[in-house]
């Protein structure tokens, strides 16, 4: 990847982005439908799925607690 | 940004379809005596665990000696815990009791590691380092001329269109590299405000270069 293709997607925003607030409020609920159906969970909560990929402390929770999940499995 | 996704909200389960296991969670937790002081206990050692191995997770990552590491460990551990027994009437069973329960623990990790970045930052927080951001995207040096322009209009755009919040935070995160959460911590304020701050920041830095031409130019400049 390029800087200008790093630069573009750093700024580019997408409006459905829910934020970190409501991404974490339903962090338990997402990580257990993306354990089991990953495409199901990105259909079913798009704006927690794109804040994850724009948002690098809360995709840290999220690969945290799907790892913990996975653990316990 | 959004209010929420849709679906948010309607699959709040009610309590009576918790799984067994959940289910047992609650009535001892939510108990006395022995039995409550028992599931007490095991729901320590399960948030001991988990934020054990979130820090060791995090580690490499990090600028933490073991001793220190382990501290985060047992006091996100100590804190999730308290935090489970208050919210308990909020557990609502659309996870597992122990999904929901894990959450504590890897927030609890993360907002200790926010707080503990400050103890012994190792970034200068004078000055504004804009020379570092070239390598940081990945432009190469040796092509200099290409992208001077660019991050000239960047930096153009960082002065005169960001209010004076969206500059702060927006050097301290992209041209410091202080993580959100340790920004939030020194501005008092939390994740979610710094984040929606950058959101705003990046939609207007964006629109500045598009509308200068620089990004989303399609063929011209890109080869
Ligand atoms: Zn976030």
């Amino acid at each position: 990847m390029n800087g200008w293709d790093e630069l573009d997607r750093f700024l580019r925003t997408d409006p459905r982005d829910v934020g970190c607030d409501k991404a974490m409020e339903l962090l338990h609920v997402y990580v257990e439908l993306v354990a089991r159906h990953p495409d199901a969970a990105r259909e079913r909560y798009p704006g927690i799925a794109v804040h994850l990929r724009a948002c690098g402390p809360c995709n840290e929770d999220f690969e945290g607690l799907l790892a913990a999940v996975a653990d316990s499995i | 940004m959004a209010a929420s996704d849709r679906g948010i909200g309607e699959n709040q389960a009610t309590l009576a379809s918790a799984d067994a296991e959940s289910a047992e969670w609650l009535r001892t937790l939510g108990g006395s005596g022995a039995e409550r002081e028992a599931a007490v206990e095991r729901l320590h050692a399960i948030l001991l665990r988990v934020a054990g191995n979130e820090v060791r997770r995090r580690a490499p990552r990090l600028r933490l000696s073991g001793p220190e590491l382990d501290d985060v460990a047992h006091q996100a551990a100590a804190d999730a815990l308290l935090a489970v027994i208050a919210k308990l009437g909020q557990f609502r069973g659309e996870s597992r009791f122990t999904t929901w329960v894990y959450k504590f623990a890897v927030l609890e990790v993360s907002a200790k590691l926010g707080r503990h970045f400050w103890r012994d930052p190792g970034v200068p927080l004078e000055g504004e380092d804009w020379e570092r951001l070239p390598g940081r995207l990945g432009f190469d040096p040796a092509e200099r001329s290409e992208w001077h322009d660019l991050l000239a209009a960047l930096r153009r755009a960082v002065d005169e269109e960001l209010t004076e919040r969206q500059r702060q935070i927006f050097v301290a995160i992209v041209l410091k590299g202080v993580p959100a959460d340790a920004v939030a911590v020194e501005l008092g304020t939390n994740r979610n405000a710094v984040y929606k701050t950058m959101f705003d920041a990046r939609r207007k830095l964006r629109a500045a270069l598009v509308a200068g031409g620089y990004l989303d130019i399609g063929i011209r400049g890109r080869s």
